[in-house]
């Protein structure tokens, strides 16, 4: 390994409306080294790939290629200089034949025509030397993801060849697979490329990487070289635990244990989540921790009957619940704030009226509308008590500020008085001033007896409010904290534990 | 057998089984003047379903060729009664403005980003209006080169006549295979149809390949539209109505997928002479209704539109079990 690195990024800077995506991050690739990129959702490991390719121009920072200064406008100029992407939805297309999809816009070509048989010797050619002997006339559907993936990754070294960037490209494979796809990716790190690896799954970092770099709110946190670092260390630099001002008077003190209104036992789906038991007392914070991709989402998306779920039951205060569809749980009285605001919550084009009567108005049936004067009333009660800012309640949603969205989808599930709030990172992407708002929002809403499921990243938020916490760990319920155990540490010890889990299912 | 075959072998399937069974009942229908009259008579739809075949693989559709056709002849009509240019140089005229038309919408569709359907229906509107601008009536067409061209034939063994049209029509999809499978704009096509955004990340000149489909549909609605006025001898405003949806059916009783991405120009050749068998067979019967025809056709269009689902569903299936195969 040389120690002159082949791609430097220094100072880089990207700043969206409104928000600061990455903050003066230093990145550098050697030649030959797999260097694993991490963080969790919205750390801006995305929009560092997304200049390194030029789908994004940079606000300030250099990026130094082989010593050159470059600047990518766009995937072919990246391309051209040799950084080539794979991303987890593979980018090829599945009704082309493999050696076509390998040539797109290159076929060799024998007076004027496509000469097919020796772009299908060339395809084969490519592909034997990743060890993968397929008919490569055969369309591409016609394989697995794994094949597929290998598919893009020969394209991708084919056509750039110097730095290649993986982004999550094991998500969907199973443990077999992602042996194949690490098998070829030592393959070409042995023969020099510089590979930027994404993942979430910290056993793949330990198995395949050098080096790592973790980002943490478009903030670089850290590079380390693999052999020193501790998975605890890890868990810490992606989750960052400051250990701010701990004068909160921690929820779990409060009180005696509450009576328990929803009751799961082995509830859980295949390929999703484990099956597992959770209860939820009335006035209840029961808080989810874990890592991208552990099964907080999941649990909360098969709760609400998204993914419906194929085992277990489901009890509230001792009658048992179909949570099957959206439907069914909503007239159970269950809410869902989702992660992603802009294309799981809101509905942009509508006004704030009618984004927060949404979910009372599916519950009552189209055969009952609200009256325009019900609506009204609604809509500025909700504005007032979550001091949503809007100049009127007509504005469309999608020009306010995402704590002021946020506040509104809140104002949504409450105005249809749940039994069952489940709220998914709500405090992901808000200014400073909202979060608190919106936490003190949360601890109201238990003293009211409303019960609370709430999945964060944000540890010291989680302390703060829950009663209890749920730790999970490669989609399954690991560990229960109460009581006393609640404090960060112990939460990123509980994630960070190596059980010698199974990579996917 | 590879999937994508599949509805190919059963169109061919279909019409060799259809063709026995009318030659089971009338031993005539086997004979070369049949399938002359076969090729004739349908030459300006196969020319035109060509064009539609590429636009569908692309993942678009085409609502104008009709129109186009219908203008074509009236243009051809009224410029040569009207002027002394030579039929050939009216038709090269012809062509000009169809393909100028096509590469138009296409531009439209790619640059505007508007559905095919809601510009091509434009297209629709606009060559029928232009046509009836130019005349109401059906206008005769006594050029005596039309009767030069329409005395070409191949006499074929057993007495049958490939007309001139009838050639065309079988060279037109001569070419239209080899660029469908040999070109790389043959490959842009397909890789359109895949899906716009991944084509254009693996380097597809979306804008380029967009506006040359719609050409060369607008390029083969003119060329059918002379073939229809050598046909007909005549230029009218009203004649071609409905043909769009002729070969829309055609490219998909042809095996082709409606959503783009998968087929071949072949299958629609099939296509056009199932849908002309069943006519001939009723002509031979003589006691059926032509709307019979209709009948028919949607019975088949119902078919394949299952047989597309079912093997859409059966290689997802495949897929799943090769995975769970090695996964587990």
């Amino acid at each position: 390994m040389s120690s002159e690195p082949m791609l430097r990024v220094e100072n880089l800077t990207k700043r969206f409306p409104g928000a600061l995506a990455l903050d003066a991050v230093d990145f550098s690739l050697k030649a030959g080294e797999v260097h694993a990129l991490l963080g969790e959702n919205g750390a801006g490991k995305s929009t560092l790939i997304k200049c390194l390719t030029g789908a994004y121009r940079r606000d300030s920072g250099e990026i130094v290629l082989d010593g050159q200064p470059v600047d990518p406008r766009d995937t072919f100029d990246a391309q051209k200089l040799g950084i080539g992407t794979v991303y987890q939805e593979v980018n090829l297309l599945p009704n082309l034949t493999v050696a076509e999809n390998l040539f797109m816009g290159r076929q060799p070509l024998r007076f004027g025509m496509v000469d097919t048989r020796s772009m299908n010797r060339d395809a084969r050619q490519m592909l034997a030397q990743y060890g993968l002997e397929i008919d490569v006339a055969r369309e591409l559907s016609a394989y697995s993801v794994a094949v597929q993936q290998i598919v893009a990754i020969a394209r991708a070294v084919d056509l750039s060849g110097k730095v290649l960037i993986l982004d999550e490209p094991t998500a969907s494979l199973d443990a077999h697979e992602v042996r194949m796809v690490f098998d070829i990716v030592r393959s070409l790190r042995e023969k020099g490329l510089g590979i930027i690896f994404i993942t979430h799954f910290l056993d793949q970092v330990f198995e395949i990487s050098d080096r790592l770099t973790v980002l943490r709110n478009g903030r670089l946190v850290g590079t380390r070289a693999i052999a020193e670092t501790e998975r605890l260390d890890l868990v810490t630099m992606m989750l960052g635990h400051e250990l701010s001002q701990e004068t909160r008077e921690h929820a779990a003190e409060r009180g005696g244990k509450p009576e328990t209104r929803f009751r799961f036992r082995g509830f859980g789906r295949a390929r999703s989540i484990a099956p597992f038991d959770l209860d939820i007392g009335r006035g209840e914070v029961v808080g989810m921790a874990g890592l991208l991709g552990s099964g907080r989402t999941e649990t909360a998306e098969v709760i609400f009957g998204i993914r419906p779920h194929d085992s277990g039951s489901a009890e509230m205060d001792g009658a048992p619940l179909a949570l099957t569809s959206p439907r069914k749980a909503i007239a159970a009285g269950i809410g869902f704030c989702p992660e992603d605001r802009k294309t799981d919550g809101i509905v942009g084009d509508l006004s704030v009226r009618e984004n927060i009567i949404l979910a009372l108005q599916a519950r009552r049936g189209w055969a009952r509308p609200l009256s325009a004067r019900e609506q009204n009333t609604l809509a500025d009660r909700f504005i007032k008590a979550l001091d949503i800012r809007t100049s009127d309640r007509e504005k469309p949603i999608k020009l306010l500020s995402g704590g002021n969205q946020q506040k509104a989808i809140l104002a949504r599930w409450l105005a249809t008085e749940p039994q069952l709030l489940i709220l998914d990172e709500p405090t992901r992407g808000i200014d400073v001033g909202a979060h608190a708002e919106i936490i003190r929002l949360i601890e109201d809403l238990c003293a009211e007896g409303m019960s609370l499921l709430v999945i964060s990243s944000e540890l010291e938020e989680l302390v703060a409010y829950a009663r209890r916490i749920v730790v999970l760990r490669d989609r399954a319920h690991v560990t229960e904290l109460g009581g006393a155990e609640i404090d960060t540490d112990s939460i990123v010890r509980a994630i960070a534990a190596d059980a010698g889990t199974e990579i996917g299912t | 057998m590879k999937s994508r075959y599949l509805p190919l072998a059963a169109t061919t399937a279909i019409f060799l089984i259809a063709y026995a069974l009318c030659y089971a009942q009338f031993p005539a229908m086997l004979s070369t003047r049949v399938i002359g009259n076969l090729l004739t008579d349908n030459a300006f739809l196969g020319i035109a379903a060509v064009g539609m075949t590429f636009v569908i693989l692309s993942g678009g559709i085409d609502l104008s060729i009709g129109s186009v056709i219908a203008f074509t002849t009236v243009f051809i009509a009224v410029v040569l009664a009207n002027s002394s240019m030579h039929p050939l140089a009216v038709f090269a005229l012809a062509l000009v403005i169809t393909t100028l038309f096509g590469a138009t919408m296409g531009a439209i569709i790619h640059y505007l980003e508007m559905p095919p359907f809601i510009v091509t229906l434009a297209g629709m509107f606009l060559a029928r209006g232009m046509a009836f601008v130019l005349s109401t009536d059906s206008i005769p067409i006594a050029h005596e080169f039309y009767s030069v061209l329409q005395s070409l034939y191949w006499r074929m063994p057993g007495g049958g006549r490939l007309t001139l049209i009838g050639g065309l029509m079988l060279l037109v999809f001569l070419i239209g295979m080899v660029l469908a499978h040999r070109t790389r704009f043959g490959a842009n096509v397909y890789a359109l149809g895949g899906g716009v955004a991944t084509a254009r990340l693996m380097g597809v000149s979306v804008g380029h390949t967009t506006i040359c489909i719609y050409a060369l549909s607008g390029l083969l609605a003119g060329l059918s539209g002379i073939v229809f006025s050598l046909y007909t001898t005549a230029g009218y405003s009203l004649a071609a109505v409905g043909v769009e949806l002729d070969a829309i059916a055609a490219v998909v009783i042809g095996g082709t997928l409606l959503t783009g991405g998968s087929g071949f120009v072949a299958g629609t050749l099939l296509g056009i002479l199932i849908m002309g068998l069943i006519q001939t067979y009723i002509i031979f019967d003589g006691t059926l209704s032509s709307w019979w025809t209709k009948i028919v056709i949607g019975v088949l269009l119902f078919v394949f539109i299952f047989l597309q689902k079912g093997i859409l569903w059966a290689t997802s299936r495949n897929a799943a079990a090769l995975e769970n195969a090695h996964g587990r």
